[in-house]
């Protein structure tokens, strides 16, 4: 605990970090709450951008800027834009006004 | 430069609020977009130019164009979206305390984590990789693997897909708004100059194949939205199709043979050919990722065999 807060004069990681948290404790409340299929895949997009963000604030160690996290975080963007195509398709599947199959 | 950082964590968690809480399918696809724009800002801040070029493009781009397309197919009824400040005061404050606790436990975690980094060993192993750039050097030789299994990842999200229903086609604009085809052609070629610039620096500078292939997908979009691509839609070339979908992944697939029988490791490319490995993989997976997110905006297999 003295740890946390001796290190804590709000630097901007300490700042970073405490908006991927927030962002991650809000998108995941939403995921499980939201009414809307829509709406919790919104909030799937938003909590994957948080968990880049706590990941590429671990990159920056006092030996300089890590790139693995960075790549890591590159492919996961991919990947997440691929999750969002396929929930959109199967959402359209449903709910399109004339189902075109 | 604390005062940027306030600026910028306020813009995001506002955008990101009003994403998740307003009322309006439309505002929070427009919120969703602005989120990450913002996020693109706060990647510069944090010195990952990579990750800031691929969300601008990828992030707010292509997401939230997914997202407007697929809207606008929507019946009216699912258009409404209810606010989510509907509820029991008990409820809200459930929620509530859950946020806080979430937050304070995974800050305290974060902050107190260990850094170890493996900036020593990138830096070892550099000079070896074929690249200059590091992030280009794990993306396409150290942890090739890696961005192999994330081209597979992409297929399959094609295939399954295509496996759901008929391509959707492309809403007809050329009466509403005449100038938008001609426009969205005039500014292709800004497109493929960004794109083969960013293949270019991709080896030694901020850039690489997963930037250009999100900006080349993004004019390919604007050219398939605005009915502009017909051949993508025509049964006759389906096979082709689906022979350059897979281009990217077979390519991929081959260097890392090669390197098994060049090398005794799957993936251990020799230091005298990686560079020009690299610059061909980074092509091969640049056009294919591009060509895959054009056709998720197709909703469904083109053409009319199977």
């Amino acid at each position: 605990m003295r740890f946390v807060f001796t290190d804590m004069a709000l630097t901007s990681d300490a700042l970073y970090t405490l908006l991927g948290a927030l962002l991650v404790a809000m998108a995941l409340v939403s995921v499980f709450t939201a009414r809307h299929l829509i709406r919790r895949l919104l909030a799937l997009n938003i909590l994957s951008s948080a968990v880049f963000l706590l990941l590429v604030v671990t990159a920056r160690t006092s030996s300089g800027i890590d790139p693995v996290p960075h790549a890591l975080v590159l492919t996961g963007i991919v990947v997440s834009v691929s999750t969002t195509a396929v929930v959109l398709a199967l959402y359209l599947r449903r709910y399109r006004r004339n189902p075109p199959c | 430069m604390l005062i940027v950082d306030l600026l910028l964590a306020l813009a995001a968690l506002v955008t990101a609020g009003q994403c998740l809480l307003l009322p309006g399918l439309f505002r929070a696809v427009a919120n969703l977009m602005a989120f990450g724009l913002v996020m693109a800002l706060i990647w510069v801040r944090l010195e990952a130019p990579d990750v800031a070029l691929a969300e601008a493009a990828i992030g707010a781009g292509i997401t939230g164009a997914l997202l407007l397309t697929a809207a606008g197919q929507l019946p009216a009824s699912q258009r409404t979206l209810q606010s989510m400040a509907s509820g029991a005061t008990r409820w809200k404050i459930f929620i509530f305390v859950m946020v806080v606790l979430i937050t304070g436990s995974l800050w305290m975690t974060v902050l107190a984590l260990p850094k170890p980094g493996l900036v020593a060993e990138v830096a070892v192993v550099l000079p070896d990789s074929g690249a200059e750039h590091a992030v280009t050097a794990i993306l396409l030789n150290l942890r090739g693997i890696d961005t192999l299994l994330e081209v597979a990842v992409m297929l399959c999200a094609v295939a399954a897909i295509w496996s759901l229903q008929k391509a959707i086609p492309p809403p007809a604009l050329g009466d509403a708004y005449p100038g938008l085809p001609t426009l969205a052609r005039w500014l292709h070629p800004l497109f493929l100059l960004t794109f083969s610039y960013f293949l270019w620096q991709g080896t030694h500078a901020p850039g690489g194949a997963f930037p250009a292939a999100a900006v080349l997908g993004a004019g390919g979009v604007l050219l398939l939205l605005t009915g502009s691509i017909v051949w993508m839609h025509q049964g006759a070339y389906n096979l082709l199709l689906r022979w350059l979908l897979a281009a990217g992944l077979l390519f991929f697939l081959a260097t890392a043979l090669s390197g098994l029988l060049m090398t005794g490791t799957l993936y251990g490319l020799p230091p005298r050919f990686a560079s020009t490995f690299i610059i061909a993989i980074e092509v091969a997976t640049a056009l294919s990722i591009a060509l895959m997110l054009m056709t998720f905006y197709l909703f469904g297999r083109p053409g009319r065999r199977l």
